[in-house]
């Protein structure tokens, strides 16, 4: 079932960030959400996501398992790599495949650091692989590939294109390689006036 | 120069102890009267004499059992109240009178109070109990309402169990929240159960012993007292404190 966006509408204060805001999102393809700082794409995003409610409007579609990159990482800084991941993965995920995944990123020597030591590359791609082993059905990317270099960047990139699985994805990005690597329908954003441009 | 630095460290206080050890001594001295003053080194004789008394050791038990279980009392209820307010704000309007009421009312008041409730010897768990009770609530309900949201959404997101949510996100985030608030109060238990004791005069506290001092003008049994009750605490602060961190490890590894 595609996700549809019907005339949503989302204020903070008396700044409206989405203005009657419509969007297909098709089920099990990828989806790239474009357009300058500041025109909503986030919150576009946390409204599919649920954490934020809209004004007004309506979202149908989205499937009840989601995992996600957010913006920031949003890592257990305590924890290390390994029970990152370990923490939204079910119990037919076991370390060894947790692991597998970790050093096809390229973290095989950082796994048994605490979060907290490792550099905002590394902690990026460890909220990938969470996002990429938790059971979904839908998987939200906002910027997901933001601080990596070229090489990690190109690296990591198909290391998403190969796990995604026939899973719907919406990747935020402000760059248009990404969404040829991905292959991805285009939805830009353009201030205040949203539109559907696939 | 990392593994010098605490030995340095150790011998300035063991230089300022034995400097304050000597300054008191001459003090002593100076006065010649022991029940103004005693010596340091009255004191060491007396304590040496008291550590060999068949009672010594049941003063201590008594005291240490009833001030350590009002401890872990308010520890055990200060956090689940503090979870719960954390969880309902109607819980935390309710809670906030009691607590500031137990806050801001004299130990003595409490202490005379109880003594018409209870019987003297439970007196010194619930005085302990009572002071270390809303630092631990505050404390803690501190830590939950300054627990990471966004961490919270993620969880929420991705489905986390509320064991693993407790573990990888509350837990952590509560730690330097709990160890500062059992930090302040286990010397507060102490210095609150055992004035409770004094007040009290339950039979074989520690406190019935300082009671005696006072009554028979034994400045020496007081200070070796006070120097057993000194010992004691620290003791089981840095135990408390080290089985508390050892959970926690055991807790982040598993």
């Amino acid at each position: 079932m595609d996700i549809v966006v019907s005339d949503l509408t989302k204020s903070f204060g008396t700044n409206r960030v989405l203005d009657k805001c419509n969007a297909t999102f098709p089920e099990h393809e990828t989806t790239c959400l474009m357009g300058p700082s500041g025109c909503g794409k986030t919150t576009l995003l946390n409204i599919l996501m649920g954490l934020t409610c809209p004004d007004s409007g309506t979202v149908q579609g989205v499937p009840q398992l989601k995992s996600a990159v957010f913006q920031e990482d949003r890592l257990c800084e305590n924890f290390n790599a390994v029970a990152n991941v370990r923490l939204v993965c079910d119990k037919s995920v076991d370390d060894s495949l947790i692991i597998k995944h970790l050093e096809d990123i390229g973290l095989k020597d950082s796994l048994r650091q605490p979060v907290s030591e490792l550099s905002g590359g590394m902690k990026r791609r460890v909220a990938i692989v969470r996002a990429i082993l938790a059971e979904s059905d839908i998987l939200f990317l906002d910027e997901p590939f933001k601080g990596l270099d070229e090489e990690t960047k190109r690296a990591t990139m198909q290391y998403v294109r190969d796990n995604i699985k026939g899973r719907t994805v919406i990747l935020v990005t402000h760059n248009i390689e990404e969404a040829r690597v991905f292959a991805a329908q285009l939805v830009t954003m353009k201030g205040k006036d949203k539109s559907n441009d696939s | 120069m990392i593994s010098i630095m605490p030995d340095r460290h150790r011998l300035e206080r063991a230089a300022a102890v034995v400097f304050a050890l000597v300054v008191w001594q001459i003090g002593a001295m100076l006065l010649g009267q022991d029940l103004l003053l005693v010596s340091p080194i009255a004191v060491a004789k007396r304590l040496s004499s008291l550590l060999a008394e068949v009672d010594f050791l049941r003063a201590v038990r008594f005291s240490f059992v009833r001030i350590v279980s009002g401890y872990l009392l308010a520890l055990i209820t200060g956090s689940s109240l503090a979870v719960i307010a954390g969880r309902f704000h109607l819980a935390e309007v309710i809670f906030w009178p009691f607590m500031a009421a137990i806050k801001s009312v004299p130990v003595a008041s409490f202490i005379i109070l109880c003594l018409i409730w209870l019987s003297s010897r439970s007196l010194s768990v619930f005085i302990a109990f009572l002071m270390v009770l809303p630092i631990v609530y505050t404390n803690m309900l501190q830590g939950i309402k300054s627990t990471d949201s966004k961490l919270l959404e993620m969880a929420g997101l991705f489905r986390v169990g509320w064991l693993k949510r407790m573990k990888y996100i509350h837990l952590p985030q509560l730690k330097p929240y709990l160890f500062s608030a059992c930090i302040v109060s286990i010397g507060l238990s102490w210095k609150a159960g055992i004035a409770a004791e004094v007040i009290g005069i339950p039979d074989g506290s520690i406190g019935e012993k300082l009671y005696e001092a006072k009554v028979y003008l034994s400045t020496s049994d007081l200070f070796a007292w006070t120097v057993i009750i000194v010992v004691v605490s620290i003791a089981f602060e840095k135990l408390f404190l080290l089985l508390l961190q050892r959970l926690f490890a055991r807790l982040e590894r598993a």
